[in-house]
């Protein structure tokens, strides 16, 4: 920990709470299921995409990979290429404009997003298999992707770290894991599991995954002059990736644009600058012309990272009741030789459970692969897959009920940073999920559910994701017309944002939700934070809930300046917004609307604008979400196939701000936890470092087919230290799935699967 | 892709005459009917045909009953219109279900019966054209060998390749006894189903024994397989939309408790559909008894050469052959 973070760490533990959001209860809008604002622009296809943008004059881009995973390219040559119809520039390492390396991904200060150290197209020098080493701009998409066919380069191999076994022995232990210390332990676990009698001590793997959003990465980029440029670009960050490309070119940091509203799923997979939207930009400066560079399915396998492999080993001892004497939980991921990024999963157990003595500790290795990046629920998805597997091991080795085991190790306080949970209610989770899934009938033996040739279990597991909150600032405007606009640079990823922050406006302005505007997707816009660690929703609504408190100030004073207002009187204490305007707390039918202020003033507008300050809150509290996942699951005993026939998610993410959205997240949570448990998998060839199934037709993600019904509870408790009592929702869902299968799949068959993902020759 | 012609000639005279004056020896043209896979491979720069003649208007979309028996099923006759068709459905009921068993709705109102039949295979080492692949470039190599090779074939396979044959529709095909009716310049000729694709051998980059400029027309069913009692079980790694990791056609009859007719034929094992041949000879004339039928499949997989990650497909195919048959004989009130 460095000497700022003990600083901020002493300071967070004696600060004051923020006073409990007062919405927290309210339900005008607030908790309503209202439908998303831009159903009927998406369903319509009237809903823009960056790659959708009627830009004149457009030109388009296609981009070459290396073949080789280590090495320099020693010739190229692009007679072909340069001479094939309609193309306009070959541009290689050979004549690319020098381009500053974007700094690493940070949200803090200055955000930026950059997430490698290659040189992209300034160096010879090849480090993973797929790096671009061409961009080819041409007058049609067509055109360029054929003329790229047409490239030919000759290489230098050298040795290369293709595969992740082969990197182990060389793992190192990472200086930190996202601003905490790679490993924690307390008293002699190792003595106490040889002490106990009853134990586990079981090892996971899992495979690389690719992000496969239903929009693959696309940017356009327009230049204005030569110090100006706009870009339409497919992005979950648009302050950090405009920062990025502001230093990557030069440019002052206002600059560079993004424009971003609507995001076809982000999933992690678009905080970042990845190649794609570099090049683009530098091949729009090249071409004097607007570029667009929409990327193949292929082209987002082989330059936009996914989710890094990882190997854990899970040791827990207990007593006879059951209590964890020991608590073991170690391992190791991979990273790229160019980037830094050890995935943290190793924090769940930091959480979740009371332990006598643990180790909590994880190393990174280092590979010759595109980098590894956030991929829903980094950490968490992988973490809670092994020490939730290995628990419900521990269960059949005690002979007790899995929920039961977990609820005799339900913490009254963090576990290891011995703070305070915000809200915790997992064990209403237990109690509601348990309910509705029917877990009492469930039989406690395995083996004993049959129907024909298949094997029936049942299984849960705990999931859980912690809650942050990013920097973020937003502006509220109040018109004399009396409605209201709010504005932030953050976009709108499918998630709901637009609506449920109007949902927030309308119910803290006090207005119909037809008077409030929220305009969105642009980075010139007020600074939000990334769309990532499930923290937009409550970042945001700090924001606006603290620019409207100055703005409400503002419009107190503007009204207390004439004679003739009723709240020459009041002071800031005595009033709230109400009724659209401004209403004493105590008599709330003497107050004015907004309008009638303003109009009074002769003011168009008033408005306000605030930054929110950095999330003590989480060094003083432990703040988590919980899920308790239950599944159903049949299997084939000849052939193996699997089949989940029933899903239930329970979940604890404090206030649910729209069922409706909020359900379907959740349950798109759980659909790609399905897809991790029983099929996706990046196949990188050990000889040559190259994805082998960079298609979605070998990729397998989960069809119609394989998904039940899902069902979804939740405890709606308010956490009375968050913006709106709410917890970001988008990555919990994810958590605890796959162990939830592989807990069914042993229960129903009596095989334990410690690899993913469970296809059927697993379970033959 | 590359550049191409496109004609889209409305007779099999004409189609043959244009592919004729488009090809050259190394660089034929192509007929190209649903598209469904050919368009895929042009737009990977696997196939670059510089000629494509497009043969959907052909007259050749009906499925008719022949006057001697059994039915005739034009070559431009879709999938989905195929399966659903009362001829197949009430006679051919094994076909029918390896069809559905296939791709996607939509993928299968586009795919045709002869473009079935020409279906490429789909190893990973195949589409990529940074991969060495002796089917895609003859005498380059083969990757799949030591690589990626858990949806390899494991019967029939070469040092040369090891890839299969993805078809459903096709297992079905083989299992009924089908002919395939083609018309060339030199004339129109009739290959049994079971010799219409090849293994691999050393010629790999041969699917089947088509001479070039050859067009398929039909494809028979004859009478002796109408009929029959029958299953066609897919197994793989999704509930839907994905290639066969093994699959069996079988179709049995029984007279007086004993197995007087089989038809067994295996997918996702081989370069081509597997006619089970070994088994079948095994279990004709023998009783419908559960160890008859593991004797049978384990004969028949007894040549299997499993690789790196397909060891487990020798012994699915076997339980799965088993499993089938079981099913399909005590359904006939047959076994014990």
């Amino acid at each position: 920990m460095s000497i700022v973070q003990k600083v901020m760490q002493g300071v967070a533990q004696v600060m004051p709470d923020r006073r409990a959001d007062e919405l927290k209860d309210e339900h005008r809008y607030l908790g309503q299921p209202v439908d998303r604002l831009d159903a009927r622009a998406k369903v319509t296809g009237t809903a823009l995409f960056s790659a959708e943008y009627p830009i004149e004059g457009l030109v388009h881009a296609a981009l070459a990979f290396s073949t080789i995973s280590k090495g320099s390219i020693t010739s190229v040559d692009t007679t072909a290429a340069e001479g094939a119809p309609g193309v306009l520039h070959v541009i290689t390492h050979l004549n690319a404009p020098k381009m500053k390396v974007a700094p690493p991904f940070s949200a803090q200060g200055d955000p930026t997003s950059g997430t490698t150290a290659v040189a992209i197209l300034n160096t010879d020098h090849v480090t993973w298999n797929g790096q671009p080493i061409a961009v080819i701009v041409a007058d049609t998409q067509e055109r360029a992707e054929h003329a790229v066919s047409l490239l030919r380069f000759s290489y230098k191999n050298e040795p290369a770290v293709n595969s992740f076994e082969e990197s182990i022995p060389s793992a190192k232990k990472p200086k930190d894991v996202l601003g905490e210390s790679p490993e924690v332990t307390t008293g002699d676990p190792d003595a106490a599991m040889k002490a106990s009698e009853h134990k586990v001590d079981l090892h996971f793997t899992t495979p690389p995954y690719n992000h496969n959003a239903i929009e693959p990465h696309a940017t356009i980029a327009v230049w204005d002059g030569d110090d100006k440029v706009t870009m339409y670009d497919t992005s979950q960050f648009t302050v950090g990736t405009a920062n990025s490309i502001a230093i990557v070119f030069g440019l002052k940091a206002q600059n560079a644009r993004l424009i971003a509203p609507f995001v076809g799923g982000g999933f992690g997979g678009k905080g970042a600058l990845w190649a794609y939207n570099q090049l683009c930009v530098m091949a729009t400066r090249i071409a004097k012309k607007p570029v667009r560079l929409a990327m193949s399915r292929e082209g987002v396998f082989r330059t936009v990272g996914g989710r890094t492999p990882s190997q854990q080993r899970v040791a827990i001892a207990a007593n006879s009741t059951g209590r964890f004497s020991a608590f073991i939980h170690e391992g190791v991921t991979a990273q790229s030789t160019d980037n830094n990024f050890p995935e943290q999963f190793t924090f769940p157990p930091r959480h979740l459970y009371s332990m006598a003595s643990y180790r909590i500790s994880q190393t990174v290795s280092e590979v010759n692969r595109v980098a590894n990046t956030f991929m829903r629920a980094p950490g968490e998805s992988i973490g809670t897959f092994a020490i939730e597997s290995a628990i419900d091991a521990l269960s059949y080795e005690l002979k007790m009920d899995p929920i039961e085991l977990r609820l005799r190790n339900e913490p009254e306080k963090d576990p290891v940073s011995g703070h305070d949970f915000s809200s915790r209610h997992l064990r209403e989770a237990y109690r509601m999920g348990a309910d509705k899934f029917g877990w009492s009938k469930r039989p406690a033996e395995i083996r004993t559910q049959r129907d024909g040739n298949w094997l029936i279990g049942q299984g849960m597991a705990v999931g859980t994701y912690p809650v942050y909150r990013m920097i973020t600032a937003a502006r509220v405007r109040i018109n004399a017309d009396g409605t209201a606009l709010i504005q932030t640079a953050a976009q709108e990823m499918g998630m709901g944002t637009a609506t449920v922050q109007s949902q927030h406006a309308a119910e803290r302005l006090a207005l119909p939700m037809e008077k409030v505007h929220f305009e969105y997707g642009d980075s010139s816009l007020p600074a939000a934070g990334v769309a990532g660690g499930s923290s937009q929703t409550v970042s945001i609504a700090l924001a606006i809930q603290e620019a409207f408190d100055k703005l409400l100030k503002d419009l107190l004073s503007l009204a207390k300046k004439s004679k003739d207002s009723v709240l020459t009187d009041a002071s800031f204490n005595d009033i709230r917004a109400a009724k659209e305007g401004i209403f004493f707390k105590d008599r709330p039918t003497i107050g004015e609307t907004y309008a009638t202020i303003l109009k009074r003033a002769g003011k168009e507008f008033l408005a306000a604008e605030k930054k929110t300050g950095a999330p003590l809150e989480i060094l003083k509290y432990s703040m988590h979400s919980y899920a308790a996942q239950f599944c159903e699951a049949r299997v084939n005993e000849q052939t193996g196939e699997l089949r989940i026939s029933r899903f239930l998610g329970a979940f604890d993410t404090g206030r649910i701000l729209n069922p409706k959205m909020a359900v379907s997240q959740f349950r798109g949570g759980i659909i790609m936890g399905i897809g991790m448990g029983l099929a996706e998998e990046t196949m990188f060839d050990d000889r040559s470092g190259r994805i082998m199934n960079a298609t979605l037709a070998e990729y397998h993600l989960p069809v119609q087919a394989d998904v039940p019904n899902i069902e979804v509870v939740y405890t709606d408790i308010p956490d009375p230290i968050t913006p709106l009592g709410a917890h970001g929702i988008g990555e919990i869902g994810i958590t605890g799935v796959a162990a939830a299968i592989a807990n069914a799949i042993y229960h129903a068959t009596g095989k334990r699967i410690t690899t993913l993902p469970i296809t059927l020759d697993k379970l033959m | 892709m590359i550049n191409f012609s496109y004609q889209r000639p409305t007779e099999a005279d004409s189609a043959l005459k244009i592919f004729a004056d488009n090809s050259t020896g190394d660089k034929p043209a192509r007929f190209l009917a649903g598209g469904t896979n050919l368009v895929d491979l042009m737009r990977e720069n696997i196939e670059q045909p510089q000629s494509v003649i497009d043969i959907t208007r052909l007259p050749l979309s009906e499925v008719e009953e022949r006057a001697e028996g059994g039915i005739r099923i034009g070559a431009m006759v879709r999938n989905s219109h195929l399966a659903a068709h009362p001829l197949v459905r009430e006679k051919y009921s094994l076909l029918s279900q390896a069809i559905l068993m296939g791709a996607s709705a939509q993928l299968r109102n586009m795919a045709t019966t002869g473009g079935n039949l020409m279906q490429r295979t789909r190893c990973y080492y195949f589409y990529d054209t940074a991969a060495k692949c002796n089917k895609r470039l003859p005498g380059s190599g083969c990757d799949a060998i030591d690589g990626f090779n858990r949806i390899h074939a494991i019967l029939g396979t070469s040092e040369q390749c090891i890839a299969t044959h993805p078809s459903d529709m096709c297992v079905a095909l083989a299992a009924l006894d089908a002919t395939v009716n083609v018309t060339g310049t030199s004339g129109n000729r009739s290959i049994a189903f079971k010799d219409f694709h090849r293994l691999p051998g050393d010629t790999p980059e041969l699917d089947t024994n088509l001479q070039p400029g050859e067009l398929i027309t039909s494809v028979d069913l004859p009478s002796s397989s109408a009929g029959l009692p029958s299953i066609y079980r897919k197994v793989r790694d999704r509930a839907s939309y994905a290639f066969a990791i093994v699959s069996v056609a079988a179709a049995v009859k029984l007279q007086n408790d004993t197995i007087s007719d089989i038809r067994l034929s295996l997918g996702g094992v081989a370069h081509k559909p597997w006619r089970a041949s070994i088994a079948e000879q095994i279990l004709r004339g023998a009783k419908p008894f559960h160890e008859n039928f593991v004797k049978a499949a384990t004969a028949e997989l007894e040549p299997a050469i499993p690789r790196r990650d397909n060891a487990f497909k020798i012994e699915l195919a076997k339980r799965t052959i088993v499993s089938v048959l079981s099913e399909l004989t005590s359904k006939q009130g047959g076994g014990q």
